[in-house]
């Protein structure tokens, strides 16, 4: 269930748009704050506050990269592969850090489930690469000795963000 | 031809992002300057004078789309601010918005004033957490300065700014998937016409625009429409933020006059790295075909590289040595267009998914003599007649590095002995 305070929050987001509607993903960003992913229940919450079939929410929750419908590492590390990365050396990295991590090749949880290996498309930090954005710091120029340094650094983080909380917060 | 900072004036400066900071280096005089004492149609007016062109890709005419909203003034209209910026090799909206943030506040007011927008939204890319963070901050610090709400400096103007985050999709930069991402939906594109500009978000007229473009306005506005249409060359005026990455020695974003050469671009990025040599490059992003050597005297401008059959894009130079793995490279790129295909159309998601699956097969030593004929005819297909700009930009990368290095590809097709039989079925691609 989620808690009253993330409900209320996501009223609150439903006031800020003409139509109601728009603040869905905003609110999905919310609700998977607090949840850690967006299992079925939650999506089904998320669609009674707005009114609407839960399928429509499901529908959005499957079309984009930032919403996780599987349970997922506390913290997550997107590895860029797109070209300007890949040209400096994004697929060697990405490979070390998955062995690093013992996760699957080409990405995946830790078994403690602390970290999520995700290689991702261009991240539009092109400047930095081979780049990685790891919750919500973007990293880069990366090289293999860097690893241990960033995974550890991670580890002490609160966890991967969400835009929304995270805006919210900093207002505050 | 040193840089010529006039967006990026202010990058780097650790004051900037706050408002006393961002008013103490000029900013917020533009408003001040045109707000009420200019009236919007006249605003348009200088906008379409200057000649500013949209730095999001197509290079429309920014007056002239500011001018197809309607004058009604009871009509409700909408300004969107498109920060989605996921063109791979493009990285100039971010750097603006985490540096800059109240430039881009200042142009959305600047441009909602000129069409009669009481409401915008600066949908943002969801990934980008710190520019999110910093804009939303923006927006609270302009409100309290009375630079956004009701009736702006005593006119009666008044904005509100939606700082939108997104949740990570390509195609949500394309104009209508954005509005369909906007209102709570997958981010599918619409059929045009009607033109946002006449039935957009929530099917009122909206007009949208790139970071770029509006921060340029802010300029346009201080220092009017003669002063920027003598930067850059004709139908090319101002300046342009060019972002070079890949083999390069100093990736960066650079600002220049539209019109330079890609050859002093590349020289003030650094050059090649030693004992290594320019093989190739995507001049604007990834969605357009690529330039070679011959081509490193063009002059970086909307009319040269389409009369090169290339693109301008976002300008966005994603360059290749003599080091590059040109089939590995189309690959990757094609593999980027099927993930983020929104698979609305049949052309572009089946398209794109087959060339991956021919691409991937030619990669692993069991391409056929037939291959190169057959992902031209796919790229074809899927150049002409999918529904929206994205499949149409998926086929250059890959057709021109086809063409442009035929040998790479077929020395990979010799390595298959059997490459004169006919294909077996694709092979599956290690990619999920």
């Amino acid at each position: 269930m989620l808690s009253e305070k993330t409900k209320t929050a996501i009223l609150e987001l439903q006031k800020i748009y003409p139509e109601k509607r728009s603040a869905l993903i905003p609110a999905l960003h919310l609700a998977q704050a607090e949840r850690g992913y967006l299992p079925r229940e939650t999506q089904d919450e998320v669609a009674e506050l707005f009114g609407i079939a839960p399928n429509e929410v499901n529908a959005v929750v499957t079309f984009y990269d930032m919403f996780f419908e599987e349970p997922v590492g506390k913290h997550i590390v997107h590895v860029c592969k797109n070209v300007s990365c890949m040209l400096r050396g994004a697929d060697e990295l990405l490979e070390k850090l998955c062995v690093k991590l013992r996760v699957a090749p080409g990405g995946g949880s830790t078994e403690d489930g602390e970290f999520t290996v995700i290689p991702s498309e261009c991240l539009a930090a092109c400047d930095k690469a081979p780049m990685m954005l790891v919750d919500d710091k973007v990293v880069g120029p990366v090289r293999e000795d860097d690893l241990d340094r960033i995974v550890d650094q991670a580890r002490k983080g609160t966890g991967h963000p969400s835009p929304v909380k995270k805006a919210e917060a900093d207002h505050a | 031809m040193p840089e010529m900072r006039i967006l990026m004036a202010h990058m780097g400066k650790p004051d900037q992002c706050g408002i006393e900071g961002y008013e103490r280096n000029g900013g917020y005089q533009a408003i001040r300057k045109a707000i009420p004492q200019i009236a919007p149609e006249n605003l348009i007016e200088l906008v379409k004078q200057s000649g500013l062109r949209g730095r999001g890709g197509a290079g429309f005419p920014t007056g002239m789309k500011w001018g197809f909203a309607p004058k009604d003034p009871a009509l409700p209209k909408y300004l969107v601010c498109n920060c989605d910026e996921s063109e791979p090799g493009t990285f100039k909206d971010r750097l603006l918005i985490e540096h800059d943030p109240h430039q881009l506040i200042e142009g959305m007011i600047l441009a909602s004033y000129a069409i009669g927008a009481r409401y915008a939204f600066l949908y943002c890319r969801g990934e980008f957490f710190e520019g999110i963070v910093k804009l939303s901050a923006a927006v609270e610090q302009a409100k309290k300065r009375g630079f956004l709400g009701r009736n702006i400096f005593g006119s009666d103007f008044s904005l509100e700014i939606v700082v939108h985050p997104g949740a990570g999709a390509y195609i949500a930069g394309e104009e209508t998937a954005l509005l369909n991402s906007l209102e709570g939906y997958r981010a599918t594109p619409r059929l045009k016409p009607p033109f946002p500009a006449v039935a957009g978000l929530y099917g009122k007229p909206t007009i949208i625009n790139n970071v770029e473009t509006l921060c340029n306005v802010v300029h346009i506005v201080n220092h009017g429409a003669e002063w920027f249409q003598k930067i850059g060359k004709q139908k090319n005026s101002g300046t342009k933020i060019f972002q070079v990455s890949g083999h390069i020695q100093r990736p960066g974003c650079y600002e220049f006059p539209l019109g330079i050469p890609l050859r002093e671009v590349l020289d003030v990025a650094g050059g090649m790295f030693p004992g290594r040599k320019f093989k190739a490059c995507y001049p604007g992003g990834s969605s357009c075909a690529l330039l070679t050597e011959r081509d490193l005297d063009l002059s970086m401008d909307f009319e040269t590289l389409a009369a090169r059959k290339s693109a301008l894009g976002t300008a966005s130079i994603i360059v290749m040595d003599d080091s590059a793995d040109m089939v590995k490279v189309a690959n990757r790129l094609m593999q980027f267009y099927q993930n983020e295909s929104c698979g609305k159309c049949t052309p572009c998601r089946e398209g794109t998914r087959w060339v991956v699956q021919i691409l991937t097969r030619i990669e692993a030593g069991k391409g056929t003599i037939w291959d190169m004929e057959v992902i031209e005819k796919v790229c074809n297909n899927m150049e002409h007649n999918s529904f929206c700009p994205l499949a149409v930009g998926a086929a250059p990368p890959v057709v021109s590095a086809c063409k442009e290095f035929k040998s790479e590809f077929e020395a990979y097709i010799r390595k298959n002995p059997n490459s004169e039989k006919l294909p077996e079925m694709p092979i599956s691609y290690p990619y999920s």
